[in-house]
């Protein structure tokens, strides 16, 4: 049987971070998400930090899916290994995660619904039965609350407080008092069946700290909200896993946030809309994965080409094609930088964690509308379906900026109008159409500074020189990268762009309580790229490993186009699944 | 008070004789009669001979890229409706590569009207069919003739419910701008599919091919909401070919009345309020 490579124990009272991990498995369709949803934020209102990951497969029902909430009393924003409690709602979960749990962990599961005769894991440890489906319907009155009875019946094992449980299963299903009421009997029913006949036997006692609740974000949510944050009115989207969530979450706040959400009948017309209604003047959202980017392609380069500020999320899953549609991947970097014919000028971005997410949306609205091209934010379905704990997040600190944007009143201060003017910094003044005083024109051929198709190529070359002026301006807002633990030599230094943050910094952590000299380098502003910063942050390490979940190290490929550096190796995966702090260790020994 | 030359723009670069021209003129005259300033007017256009249109007139434009005219229209439309949105498309552009826009462009029933350049054959290519090229139409890349059937648009656009289905006629352009006319005022998306010949690439599909072909509908005996009778109407292609309001639908509503956020004011106009901002952030404690 596997155990851990790092022992996930942690006994409160012991002088030792606490560390604590609980893993649900089950068939699509048997809810594990609602019920990590609903335990991750009693203990988020409880003070802890969590952490939550999904991993769950292409189909609406069965399979084999599972939900991870990591509660810490510090830091998190990683998954590691090892599981200390594991919720079993059916047997293939015992089958295939047993090995996980270490001893004095648990595993819930009803052992009057599920044998364990003929499983591959023999000797199983710490089980913990409980007769969930009984309860269900004895005290909820339906199998369908065996759910609500795991919940409470991992609660009652740790002997945490009940009540929070309650107040988040009657706010899930408050519309409906009485089935608020039956969950609320059927956990208390699996929480006093754990607390009496197992709790002894556990003995990892959990309570509420003294501290303020704190919110819990997905990496969608999160960028969403930051759209919101940044003033954007208009999105277009077509469906696409695992990028979907940013649009439901935006068409749910629709009416009482004033935007409007359009579903296209595809990517195409998707990010043609956006091109359309920023052109118009408001600030335009989409977001798809790389199969759906490869679709908005043409869309891309028309919004470079007509000056366009449009902003593009990118939710990243493994390819080529379909792929695995419901996985995680950062398969999509050089594609994204090279992505659509001829030369325009693009901003990249690409968040390490949830806040960074929200954040970085007001970045990508303000470089777009700055520089009047397209800005393309890098998640993957790592950020996008997991969930982190955040104290706040600062609406104001998202400034907003439109760029040079002409008035009625401007327009009337001058000579006429041309769209895409020549000027110093590349960026022609932008007036929107309907403005008394000005014609907008632009088109995606050639144009001239009016916006009129032209042929002369001595414009056609101004025009070239005019755009890709506009780089200078982005490059020289560019964030520098995220060092952590960088600012003297190091040995080791991590570098990594996107989601790989959480897991890239434990392990740096990791490193440095055992002795080490680490350090972390993390890119969330990739494009234009900041050479000098990771030429300076390169310099003062010893050895570079990229952290890249892909098989052939684009950032390191980039890093070489760019700076001229090699890294000392490259630490990759590409299963699918996000990395580890265990796994990045483990590569680098 | 509008005039004209208000609207008329620069040199063209059409074929002599291209069908182009009257329908440039046709979409001038129904602009200036409607009384829009023309930055009240927004064309969004494609790519091929008849996208060039818009950089022949004077009010905004966006010449966006083949087949995708309808998508750019929508979003300008759907981000401030004070704007008179006219897509300008071909057939190649409008029923081949963007055929998909087509259809869902009619099932969301924007305020947009498209006005097609039909001559059932690619121009900017040079003499390719298009999807409504006469089967047997032989070009140097179908060298034995259209087998495909031709694409009916005004069957299809009917078939999806569209409110305005209409088609003119370069040959009778009073009649063309009255229909330009009427689609611009009909709420909800109008089509309108004229014929025109292209002198230098179908050489089947002549000015005068037309020309003795096609008749005018009979507002006295012809009832446009009938769809049944529209839908036979459509299929009506050969010796006679009947011009007009093929299909009229009124009372559908349009997708921005439909649309609750902007029932008061334009999108573009409604200002960037944060305020309540941080009651959004309270459903995730």
């Amino acid at each position: 049987m596997g155990r851990p490579l790092i022992s996930s124990h942690a006994r409160m009272g012991e002088n030792m971070a606490l560390d604590f991990k609980i893993k649900l498995g089950g068939a699509a369709g048997q809810g594990m998400q609602s019920v990590c949803h609903i335990l991750s934020h009693v203990f988020a209102r409880g003070g802890y930090r969590v952490f939550s990951v999904q991993d769950y497969q292409s189909r609406i029902r069965g399979g084999h899916n599972t939900s991870t909430i990591r509660i810490r009393d510090g830091y998190v924003t990683a998954m590691t290994e090892g599981v200390d409690i594991l919720i079993a709602l059916n047997k293939e979960t015992i089958d295939i995660h047993a090995g996980e749990v270490p001893r004095g962990g648990a595993i819930i599961y009803d052992g009057e619904k599920i044998s364990l005769d003929d499983s591959p894991q023999k000797n199983i440890p710490d089980l913990v039965s409980i007769p969930l489906e009984r309860l269900a319907r004895e005290k909820g009155g339906d199998k369908k609350y065996v759910n609500s009875v795991a919940a409470g019946a991992a609660l009652g094992l740790m002997r945490y407080d009940f009540q929070p449980l309650a107040e988040m299963l009657k706010e899930m299903f408050g519309k409906k008092t009485s089935d608020a009421d039956a969950n609320v009997r059927a956990a208390r029913a699996g929480y006093d069946s754990a607390l009496k006949n197992f709790h002894e036997q556990f003995d990892r006692d959990l309570a509420p700290l003294d501290a303020n609740r704190r919110m819990l974000i997905s990496g969608n949510e999160a960028l969403a909200l930051g759209a919101l944050a940044a003033g954007c009115k208009f999105m277009s989207a077509y469906p696409m896993t695992p990028s979907t969530g940013i649009m439901t979450y935006l068409a749910g706040k629709s009416r009482e946030w004033g935007l409007i959400v359009e579903q296209a009948e595809d990517e195409i017309a998707a990010i043609n809309m956006a091109v359309g209604a920023a052109y118009a003047g408001v600030r335009a959202l989409t977001a798809t994965s790389g199969g759906g980017f490869c679709l908005m392609v043409e869309g891309l380069g028309l919004a470079g080409m007509t000056e366009t500020p449009i902003v593009i999320v990118e939710a990243q899953r493994p390819g080529p094609s379909t792929g695995l549609p419901t996985r995680t991947e950062q398969s999509d970097l050089e594609f994204v930088l090279h992505a659509a014919h001829g030369e325009f000028p693009r901003a990249v971005l690409a968040p390490g964690t949830a806040e960074e997410a929200f954040y970085i949306m007001g970045r990508a609205f303000n470089l777009a509308e700055k520089y009047q091209t397209p800005v393309i934010v890098m998640s993957d379905q790592h950020l996008a379906d997991s969930c982190w704990t955040i104290d706040d997040l600062d609406v104001n600190k998202i400034t907003i900026d439109r760029g040079q944007l002409l008035t009625e009143k401007d327009l009337a201060k001058q000579d006429g109008y041309r769209r895409h003017a020549f000027t110093a910094s590349g960026v022609s003044p932008r007036a929107l159409p309907g403005t008394p005083g000005a014609l907008v024109v632009t088109d995606s051929d050639e144009h001239d500074e009016e916006g009129h198709l032209t042929e002369d190529l001595g414009i056609r070359t101004r025009m070239v020189q005019k755009r890709m002026k506009k780089l200078e301006g982005l490059s020289s807002e560019i964030a520098p990268p995220r060092i952590f633990c960088g600012d003297k030599k190091v040995k080791t230094l991590l570098i990594g762009w996107g989601s790989t943050y959480g897991a890239m910094r434990e392990a740096v952590d990791t490193m440095n309580s055992n002795g080490g000299s680490a350090a972390m380098m993390h890119l969330s502003e990739i494009w234009p790229f900041p050479s000098a910063h990771v030429t300076g942050a390169m310099e003062k390490a010893e050895e570079c490993f990229v952290v890249e979940n892909n098989a052939t190290g684009q950032l390191a490929r980039i890093i070489r186009t760019e700076t001229g550096k090699t890294v000392t190796a490259k630490i990759l995966k590409y299963d699918g699944l996000p990395f580890s702090p265990e796994y990045i260790l483990k590569s680098l020994k | 008070m509008v005039e004209l030359k208000d609207y008329q723009g620069g040199e063209t670069a059409w074929c002599p004789g291209c069908g182009n021209f009257m329908l440039l003129r046709a979409v001038e005259e129904a602009l200036a009669g409607l009384g829009l300033e023309p930055h009240e007017v927004l064309l969004v256009s494609g790519i091929g001979q008849s996208s060039k249109l818009p950089h022949y007139m004077k009010c905004n434009t966006f010449n966006s890229l083949h087949g995708r005219t309808l998508s750019p229209a929508t979003g300008a439309r759907l981000a401030n409706h004070e704007l008179t949105v006219i897509a300008i498309a071909g057939d190649g552009d409008c029923y081949g590569e963007g055929g998909n826009h087509f259809l869902h462009t009619i099932r969301r029933n924007v305020n947009v009207t498209v006005v097609v350049h039909n001559n059932q054959v690619y121009g900017l290519t040079k003499g390719q069919a298009s999807p409504t090229s006469e089967p047997g139409f032989v070009t140097k890349v179908q060298p034995g003739g259209v087998f495909e059937s031709a694409f009916n648009p005004l069957g299809v656009a009917i078939a999806l419910d569209a409110g305005f289905v209409a088609r003119g006629f370069v040959g009778e352009k009073a009649h063309l701008v009255d229909l330009i006319q009427r689609a611009v005022r009909h709420k909800g998306f109008a089509l309108v599919d004229v014929l025109q010949n292209c002198p230098s690439f179908n050489k089947l599909n002549t000015f005068k091919w037309y020309k003795d072909r096609v008749y005018r509908l009979d507002d006295k005996d012809y009832d446009p909401a009938d769809r049944m009778a529209a839908f036979q109407k459509a299929q009506e292609w050969g010796d006679r070919i009947p011009l007009g309001l093929i299909y009229n639908h009124t009372n559908r509503p349009a997708m921005e009345e439909q649309e609750p956020v902007i029932a008061q004011t334009p999108l573009v106009k409604q200002p960037i309020d944060r305020s309540g901002f941080n009651k959004l952030l309270e459903e995730f404690y």
